[in-house]
């Protein structure tokens, strides 16, 4: 008896909501009304786990920024004091530069996703090109928060980066000066990266994912067949090869940010370090600004596009190419000629050229991590120019590929 | 598969279950950002207790000492400021201390472990502000026999730090734990 009032008047409070917000249309058109295709695999898990590191970061940085002092003569001790005396404080630390690495990771296997199963191309262009601005926001949001801790590599990482801009021809040294606040990387500059880094970057990351999220929504994802699910819809409207995303996916991710937080709970509680690839050996340095390190390094994420612009022996060139790498990726979905979606239905071309892609990416991440030498600069010129082929070589490849006709159905 | 062969009591089960252990996660995880509100070692250190040499101490004379960031005035009395204490009783909001702060060995008309030394935390009970000292007779009033007086809203207080009756401040001064570490040397912050 007494579920059964309770049931009524729950009804009666969500109607009352209902009335005024649209909390059930809202639940119904994105959860348990929106259908998903059914055979997402294990690269579908990275949207989720992306949103599931995004909070992460903001509630652990939210902590921190509760004890951190964003002036140079306080911003090394501020580091110190919680990691040691703030209670926890070393956990809440941990958990936000190890988030930050594995924001990457995520991201790097997301877009991979893309790669493998044409994500990016017709209707979803949009939702790509949404997460390449992302892209940009999170890499800018990375950059400025390593110069935080005020170590010799924040302080020389953020110095060597600056003084990209002073490439550009005639504005060059004035936009470093512009962006820098000072003549040199100093209080001035860590405290408007502080800014930035705290409340400007996340507000239009979280708003750029919302509507990465909305055009997602509107066209539907794509699968690992690359076919259109929509196509092929029931009596009801209902796609055939289409779940709700609630409850199956929201208990799928459930269950993979689980995983995911059982290895991410291993490397912050064992090796939060990570083998000082996510927290730098010279960043244990407070920042000396007439002493540089013996071996200047981006954090490993920046590494094969660093590697890139070390590749190219002109100053500007190596800055243009390495924005160029970037900029290449926005006008993917126009570069793909193949009449098929999916890798699954693409002839051996495309295989090919995406498995030299990954290994010059990767390759380019390794060498990016040690200092030039010939033979490493040869490489990285080789593998720089691989990138480059497989985006420049795409509209003709992709033409040229064999193909297989896509199924009507998905595959189970 | 179809709906009929869901085993509802199973599947309820299992949500219901998962439902905790996730719960009891989700507390786990909070358990450290909250911890971290509290004072951390720094602020602990900081906090620690405070010696007073009273040895200098004349008789009717205040000193200020500062305990986490408040002041505790040590005032040293006459035996007659201690004396009319109890004549006081009438006046006070709560002669006997049964409303306001102090360690069980300061809960007596004179407010301290002894007589001759006041302990006392100097924020005005009304809004925050620091009393001043007042010991001259009738120095705020016709009858006034010594005491602390607050500048901010007129509130007033006897030499053991007990509030007048009519006074906007709701209770007597309160007094920290402190104690003797030897004739000479009072240790604030500490029974």
């Amino acid at each position: 008896m007494k579920d059964k009032s309770m049931a009524k008047s729950q009804k009666g409070l969500v109607a009352w909501i209902d009335a005024r917000f649209p909390m059930t249309s809202l639940i119904k058109e994105h959860l348990t009304e929106y259908y998903a295709p059914k055979n997402f695999n294990f690269w579908y898990y990275f949207g989720s786990l992306a949103l599931l590191v995004l909070v992460n970061q903001i509630l652990t940085g939210i902590w921190l920024t509760m004890n951190y002092t964003p002036t140079a003569e306080g911003a090394f001790a501020s580091v110190e004091y919680i990691m040691r005396d703030v209670n926890f404080g070393w956990l809440i630390r941990y958990m936000h530069s190890t988030g930050a690495s594995f924001f990457f990771i995520v991201i790097y296997l997301h877009m991979f996703r893309a790669l493998l199963y044409g994500s990016f191309k017709s209707p979803r262009e949009l939702v790509w090109l949404f997460g390449m601005v992302i892209f940009l926001c999170l890499m800018g949001e990375a950059f400025m928060g390593y110069l935080l801790p005020w170590g010799q590599m924040s302080f020389w990482g953020a110095k060597v980066i600056t003084s990209l801009f002073g490439a550009i021809p005639f504005v060059g040294e004035s936009l470093v000066t512009f962006i820098t606040g000072d003549y040199n990387i100093s209080s001035v500059t860590l405290n408007r990266f502080f800014s930035l880094h705290v409340i400007a970057l996340p507000l239009l990351i979280v708003g750029l994912v919302a509507t990465h999220l909305i055009a997602l929504h509107e066209v539907g994802s794509n699968n690992p067949d690359g076919i259109e699910i929509k196509n092929n819809k029931d009596e009801k409207g209902i796609p055939v090869d289409g779940i709700p995303f609630h409850p199956y996916y929201t208990v799928k991710d459930i269950f993979g940010a689980v995983v995911f937080l059982m290895v991410f709970c291993a490397v912050i509680f064992f090796v939060p370090e990570g083998f000082g690839y996510f927290l730098e050996a010279p960043n244990f340095i407070p920042a000396n600004p007439l002493v540089t390190p013996e071996h200047i390094a981006p954090v490993w994420y920046f590494t094969p596009f660093y590697s890139m612009l070390r590749a190219i022996p002109d100053k500007l060139g190596g800055v243009i190419v390495m924005g160029a790498s970037i900029a290449i990726l926005f006008v993917l979905p126009w570069l793909d000629k193949s009449p098929v979606k999916s890798i699954r239905y693409k002839g051996a071309i495309y295989k090919v050229a995406l498995l030299l892609f990954v290994i010059s990416f990767i390759g380019l991440g390794y060498l990016g991590t040690l200092p030039p030498t010939p033979a490493r600069t040869m490489f990285a010129r080789l593998f720089t120019a691989i990138y480059f082929l497989f985006f420049i070589g795409m509209p003709f490849y992709s033409k040229w590929d064999k193909f297989k006709k896509e199924p009507s159905r998905v595959k189970k | 598969m179809t709906t009929k062969d869901v085993d509802l009591g199973r599947r309820q089960f299992l949500v219901r279950a998962s439902t905790v252990v996730g719960g009891v996660g989700a507390l786990y995880t909070a358990y450290p950002f909250l911890s971290s509100w509290l004072p951390s070692a720094k602020a602990e250190a900081a906090g620690a207790p405070v010696e007073a040499d009273i040895s200098k101490l004349r008789e009717g004379e205040q000193a200020v000492y500062e305990w986490r960031g408040k002041p505790v005035f040590i005032l040293r009395r006459s035996k007659r400021m201690v004396e009319d204490l109890v004549e006081l009783n009438g006046k006070l909001r709560d002669p006997m201390s049964d409303d306001s702060i102090q360690p069980a060995d300061a809960k007596n008309i004179y407010r301290s472990i002894k007589p001759e030394y006041l302990v006392v935390i100097g924020i005005c009970t009304h809004l925050g502000c620091t009393p001043l000292l007042k010991p001259e007779i009738a120095s705020i009033s016709p009858s006034w026999l010594g005491g602390y007086f607050c500048p901010c809203h007129g509130s007033s207080y006897d030499l053991a730090g007990r509030v007048y009756k009519d006074v906007p401040a709701p209770e007597n001064l309160p007094v920290p734990d402190y104690k003797y570490l030897s004739d000479s040397v009072i240790l604030i912050g500490e029974s």
